[in-house]
């Protein structure tokens, strides 16, 4: 662990920031695309009986 | 073999999964190495102290906060004279990440100015530009949402994007020119760019470097989610009128 | 065009809403904002000018969603572009429309206003110099946001979100000449800025609200 001195706060608050709104928008990223590609596979098997 | 190829979905989607596990690879490889690096390698500076480790992210999230807009315009402008679906959907995909950029830009920005100026925010123009451009992603993003039709939401939005850009560079200058009305000259700016040694800059670089792939990366993804989400409208609506 | 003008500010007159409802919103805000910041004269003479802006600016975009909505509604909307007239004449004479009806009164009103808020002498002609000159940016602006939302139920919030930050330079500016006015400073530049902006916006501004409103209309 580096020495941050007075400052650690705001280094460490700005990174602990960053990591986490990243961290948050890959997440939702990857979940919605899941949650898409398997509603997008059950409905093109679906169709693909039906049609 | 031309670049319009790709604006043909399914191509898109086979394209990107090819090329996808890469760019993650290649981002989260670039990211850890230059947040490490400037978080545990890099020396204080002598004025600013262990502040100065928050350019590494500070900058580079700047930088795609504006980058982002830019691509959302090319990709509205696209999509207004070509009328390739997959841009409308990269520049909906784009969105949301580069409001998180322009985020993580004001609040790393925020944790900065703590401790350098003694406050958390200033008008300052180039931190009024950033929320007002905050704000643009706000309003670009609930018009998607809120229109239906898949159409006329990407005919509407882009036009929008044309005409926020404008907006958004006379805002750039408005706050110039009003921040000097109040402060008679720049009181806050940084010497950032201009005097900054190798120790800070290469560190810089990998993290700049780790930004732009994630988000390609990012864009890539949800564009694909994009394109999956409207194919399975598509086809929910031709079951329902049979 | 001219029929269709006065069609619009006939109805605006008749159905009375936007004309009296924007002034009395207006003289609701100047009203407030002493309650908000306490009755010292002296800093309400400093930030009347940009309260009257704020309020000004404010009680445009209130009735904003009136420009299209009723039109598109009973469907005269559809009548009209069907009419010879080009639809970029549409959006001009609506945002002319809606100028008169509620940016002249407001411009009328702010002097009147001012004195509540001890509003210093000098100042009174720029607040008035520069409302003349940046509600026509107001109003055309907020035709292209009506013309972005007019299809949806609940557009009047979305409005409110995608406009204000397309006021920012006309409030920036307008303000500026308003207070420099008030200081006494000279007002050169910010007052050409403000009708550079303003006359662009009246220029260019109108053939995107026609696109949008082509599209909305499909």
């Amino acid at each position: 662990m580096p020495e941050l001195g007075k400052y650690a706060v705001a280094v460490l608050g700005s990174y602990g920031v960053t990591v986490a709104l990243l961290a948050l928008i890959v997440l939702v990223s990857l979940k919605r695309a899941r949650k898409v590609r398997a509603s997008l596979d059950e409905v093109e098997r679906w169709s693909g009986k039906n049609g | 073999m031309s670049l319009w190829e790709y604006a043909n979905p399914v191509k898109f989607i086979r394209t990107t999964d090819k090329v996808l596990p890469w760019i993650w690879t290649f981002a989260v490889v670039a990211l850890v190495v230059g947040l490490v690096w400037g978080f545990f390698f890099t020396p204080d500076d002598f004025r600013q102290g262990s502040t100065v480790k928050i350019i590494y992210i500070h900058v580079p999230s700047a930088l795609m906060a504006i980058n982002a807009w830019l691509m959302m315009l090319v990709a509205s402008l696209v999509w207004i004279v070509r009328r390739h679906h997959v841009s409308a959907l990269a520049a909906r995909a784009a969105a949301p990440v580069g409001a998180v950029m322009t985020l993580i830009a004001l609040a790393t920005g925020a944790f900065w100015g703590q401790p350098m100026w003694g406050t958390w925010w200033a008008w300052d123009p180039r931190l009024t530009s950033f929320l007002i451009l905050f704000l643009f992603y706000l309003g670009y993003m609930a018009l998607w949402e809120a229109i239906e039709d898949d159409d006329t939401a990407a005919d509407l939005t882009s036009i929008l994007c044309l005409v926020g850009s404008v907006f958004a560079i006379l805002s750039r200058y408005a706050v110039n020119f009003w921040n000097q009305g109040l402060h008679q000259g720049a009181t806050l700016s940084l010497d950032k760019e201009e005097n900054i040694s190798d120790v800070f800059w290469f560190p810089l670089l990998v993290c700049i470097a780790g930004f732009v792939l994630l988000f390609i990366a990012l864009v890539f993804l949800r564009t694909q989610t994009e394109i999956r989400a409207r194919r399975t409208r598509a086809l929910l609506a031709r079951e329902g009128q049979v | 065009m001219r029929a269709l003008l006065l069609r619009d500010l006939r109805l605006a007159i008749r159905a009375g809403g936007g004309f009296g409802l924007g002034l009395a919103f207006f003289l609701i805000v100047t009203v407030l904002v002493p309650f908000g910041v306490g009755p010292e004269t002296a800093l309400l003479s400093r930030i009347a000018p940009g309260i009257l802006w704020i309020g000004a600016l404010l009680a445009c975009l209130l009735s904003l969603d009136r420009i299209l909505a009723l039109d598109w509604e009973d469907g005269s909307l559809d009548l009209l572009a069907t009419a010879p007239l080009p639809m970029e004449g549409i959006v001009t004479v609506k945002a002319i429309a809606h100028w008169i009806t509620t940016g002249l009164p407001l411009v009328l009103a702010a002097p009147v206003l001012g004195v509540l808020l001890s509003l210093p002498v000098p100042a009174y002609q720029w607040v008035v110099i520069s409302l003349v000159l940046g509600t026509p940016a107001l109003s055309v602006i907020g035709t292209f946001g009506a013309a972005l939302t007019v299809g949806l139920k609940r557009g009047g919030l979305l409005m409110s979100l995608l406009v204000l930050p397309l006021y920012v330079p006309t409030l920036i500016f307008g303000a500026e000449v308003a207070r420099r006015g008030a200081e006494g400073l000279t007002v050169q530049t910010p007052l050409l800025l403000l009708a550079g902006i303003s006359l662009g916006v009246i220029a260019l501004l109108p053939f995107a609200s026609a696109a949008v409103l082509r599209i909305n209309l499909r």
